[in-house]
């Protein structure tokens, strides 16, 4: 008896914990990037979103490459990330419907004061890159493929350097989140490649300072686009097309425009509606 | 459903005998005191009779058995009993509940026993922080609750202060009186004595005797029940 | 130094000025971990019961599956719990990914060995002094497991709590099948995993010590139940 009363209490609780799920029935999911997550954007513009439609917005924050994984999967409804190459390869696959551009910040790599590599306030990013290789100056890396990592990757490539050939010695992979790659970087006092938004709201930075920072091929573009609902069925269209429509439209653009730590704008909109 | 009758009852633990070849009838009646060396095989032979072990061979038949499960009539008493955590009357009820009365009729019958034990005043108390005496009562108690035809003791008295042996004793007389066959084992001759009509006297898992119990202490069949009589214990 | 003394202020901050979001929190936690400690004792402790009372070919062979399963990587059982509720997964239509329901279940299946195993040992160790009373007595298996229950009934909620403590700490699992997301699957751990990669160690370490609070209250409590009844039982 005890049993079947333990048994129905059980059942009991477990839809009890499903009571937020069930309350909230207007939401839809967002597969974002830890950087748009971390930099506190998004507290800053859901609110502004869910006021004005009732829709509650939730997002899984993980490194380009899950979030993407997560829409192939059917997981999330919209995805909002920062890898132009591989969102135009997911929309070209069908698992999404159309991208559309939103924002930009830069990248920034940051580095301890000391500077091994001699690089403190210089602008081009690709001859750092080289100075730094030569040094062999300690380098942290996501080794995620997060857009982050694909971005760095992409710079040692054009450095004409392979990072690989440092691993273990000053090439460090930390294969996690930026934030977690920057605890690293700041205590083993390591060169780092961050977002600026990522880097302006963390806060464990020890020695850390920027280093390189201006440079144009530190642009960083996000995009967002509905998962295709030809694909997965369950992908909420209208509630997930209204999200991204707002994103894109000037009150969305002005939301993003709006978000500053301390005088600093951590993302500059450029949606090309 | 007596009388008990063992047909060349045997038990052993892997290649070890433990009870070898054992045939005797128990009667209804008289009671029965099953004495013996310390490991002769007293204890597991009472569980054997009482279906807690099964024998490697021979057979034991309840020769007066109407119907149904053997285990029905009877219950034992254990040396150390275990006390169930819970009130003192609630182990009494917890018997009589698994043997399917109502609870209504099972508490009636435990507070009965209970009173007749002695217990009544501490019926509502938690088993287990009872005394010795007191929880050896309480197991005789929830034991003849049962209404057993067949109570089987094993050392009921071993652990316990003179005192506390001698309102054992009384309770065990008083459930014979009120009928039900008594089979015990005990270490205690004067004991044995006291409480017992007929002896099995057992030795190294084999019989070596059925006596009355006068004619057993007077000229023992064997040398080896004489010596245990006279306490010279050869076998230690 | 400095930043233990950081996030001892921090942890007395958060206590103090109990907000809204950390009660939250803190709520949704309790709530996902003790529905898991029930419905892992629904099935983990007849599993151990069964295993304490019943002799069965294979079962050794079961007992040190069982103890070896209470060493589960939680990230394991997330990912396995993901790719089962995933939209692509077999059990994906019941679209409960990302809820705390998928905690619940991911939890839950983390600590039925911790309860199974941990209970076959407790019982078995009462049968070993409870068999021969209770068929003496005429119970039957199934009797007696209800009766051994009962009777180690304190020490089972021991067992319960250990369980309780590895749902309440692990992170791995929940960061994967509830997705951290604000307001609706973060939890203690998964918080304290997201303010470590901000770097606000000492918000971290001060969210730590709550969650440490928290468990060391709910076995204070235990002990004291537990006390209080072993001097009234026995």
């Amino acid at each position: 008896m005890a049993l079947i009363r333990g048994l129905f209490l059980g059942l009991a609780l477990l839809g009890l914990a499903q009571a937020p799920a069930v309350a909230q029935q207007k939401f839809i999911t967002v597969a974002s990037t830890t950087s748009t997550e971390q930099s506190g954007l998004f507290k800053h513009m859901l609110p502004v979103f869910e006021k004005k439609t009732g829709i509650q917005v939730r997002v899984v924050a993980q490194g380009t490459g899950q979030a993407l994984d997560m829409g192939r999967r059917g997981d999330a409804d919209v995805v909002f990330v920062h890898d132009k190459v591989a969102e135009e390869k997911f929309v070209a696959d069908g698992f999404g419907v159309q991208r559309f551009e939103v924002m930009y910040n830069d990248f920034v790599l940051v580095g301890p004061k000391a500077d091994p590599a001699k690089i403190a306030g210089t602008k081009d990013i690709v001859a750092g890159y080289q100075k730094i290789a030569a040094a062999k100056a300690p380098f942290a890396s996501r080794g995620d493929k997060s857009g982050t990592h694909a971005a760095e990757l992409r710079l040692w490539r054009v450095a004409g350097i392979d990072p690989q050939t440092g691993k273990g010695g000053w090439y460090r992979e930390t294969g996690s989140g930026m934030g977690p790659t920057l605890n690293t970087a700041s205590s083993m006092n390591a060169y780092a490649f961050t977002d600026r938004g990522t880097w302006l709201s963390f806060k464990n930075r020890g020695d850390l300072v920027i280093v390189v920072e201006g440079d144009q091929q530190l642009f960083n573009q996000y995009g967002i686009m509905l998962v295709n609902p030809a694909r997965h069925t369950h992908v909420k269209k209208e509630m997930g097309q209204t999200f991204v429509d707002w994103v894109v439209s000037a009150e969305g653009q002005k939301a993003i425009a709006d978000y500053k730590i301390g005088a600093d704008q951590l993302f500059f909109p450029n949606a090309k509606r | 459903m007596l009388p008990l009758e063992l047909d060349r009852l045997s038990f052993s633990v892997g290649s070890t005998p433990i009870i070898e070849d054992i045939s005797v009838r128990i009667e209804a009646g008289p009671r029965t005191i099953i004495l013996g060396p310390n490991g002769a095989g007293k204890s597991v032979l009472m569980r054997l009779c009482h279906g807690l072990l099964q024998p490697t061979a021979g057979r034991i038949v309840w020769h007066g058995l109407r119907n149904g499960d053997p285990r029905r009539h009877q219950a034992m008493v254990f040396q150390r009993p275990v006390m169930l955590r819970r009130s003192a009357l609630a182990n009494v009820v917890y018997g009589l509940a698994l043997a399917g009365k109502s609870r209504r009729a099972s508490e009636l019958r435990a507070m009965d026993v209970l009173e007749v034990v002695g217990l009544a005043q501490h019926a509502g108390r938690p088993a287990r922080v009872l005394s010795g005496g007191e929880q050896q009562r309480l197991a005789l108690a929830r034991a003849w609750a049962l209404g057993p035809d067949v109570l089987f003791l094993d050392e009921p008295t071993a652990n316990l202060d003179p005192a506390s042996t001698q309102d054992i004793e009384n309770i065990i007389q008083a459930i014979h009186a009120s009928g039900t066959k008594i089979i015990m084992t005990t270490h205690n001759l004067g004991q044995a004595r006291r409480l017992g009509d007929e002896v099995l006297f057992i030795n190294k898992g084999l019989l070596m005797e059925q006596a009355p119990i006068e004619r057993f202490f007077r000229e023992p069949a064997s040398a080896e029940a004489g010596a245990f009589i006279k306490g010279e214990l050869p076998w230690h | 130094m400095t930043s233990l003394w950081e996030a001892f202020a921090a942890a007395w901050a958060l206590i103090a000025g109990f907000d809204a979001t950390l009660a939250q929190i803190v709520g949704l936690s309790l709530q996902v971990s003790l529905s898991a400690v029930l419905i892992a004792t629904c099935f983990g402790l007849p599993l151990g019961a069964a295993i304490a009372v019943e002799r069965f070919a294979g079962r050794q062979a079961l007992i040190v599956l069982l103890n070896a399963l209470m060493g589960l990587p939680p990230v394991v059982v997330g990912l396995l719990v993901y790719l089962l509720l995933s939209r692509a997964g077999p059990l994906g239509s019941l679209g409960i990914l990302f809820t705390p329901t998928a905690m619940v279940i991911a939890q839950t299946l983390l600590i039925v060995p911790i309860i199974a195993a941990l209970s076959r040992q407790t019982l078995e160790d009462a049968w070993r002094e409870y068999d021969e009373q209770l068929r003496s007595l005429g119970a039957r298996r199934l009797n007696a497991a209800m009766t051994l229950i009962w009777d180690t009934r304190f020490s089972l909620l021991t067992i319960l709590l250990a369980g309780f403590g590895r749902a309440a700490a692990e992170v791995g699992a929940v960061m994967i099948v509830g997705g951290n997301i604000d307001g609706v699957t973060r939890v203690m751990t998964t918080t304290i995993a997201l303010e470590t990669s901000k770097g606000d160690l000492p918000l971290a370490l001060g969210l730590g010590i709550v969650l440490i609070g928290l468990v060391l209250l709910l076995n204070t409590a235990a002990a004291l139940l537990r006390e209080l009844a072993q001097r009234r039982y026995g």
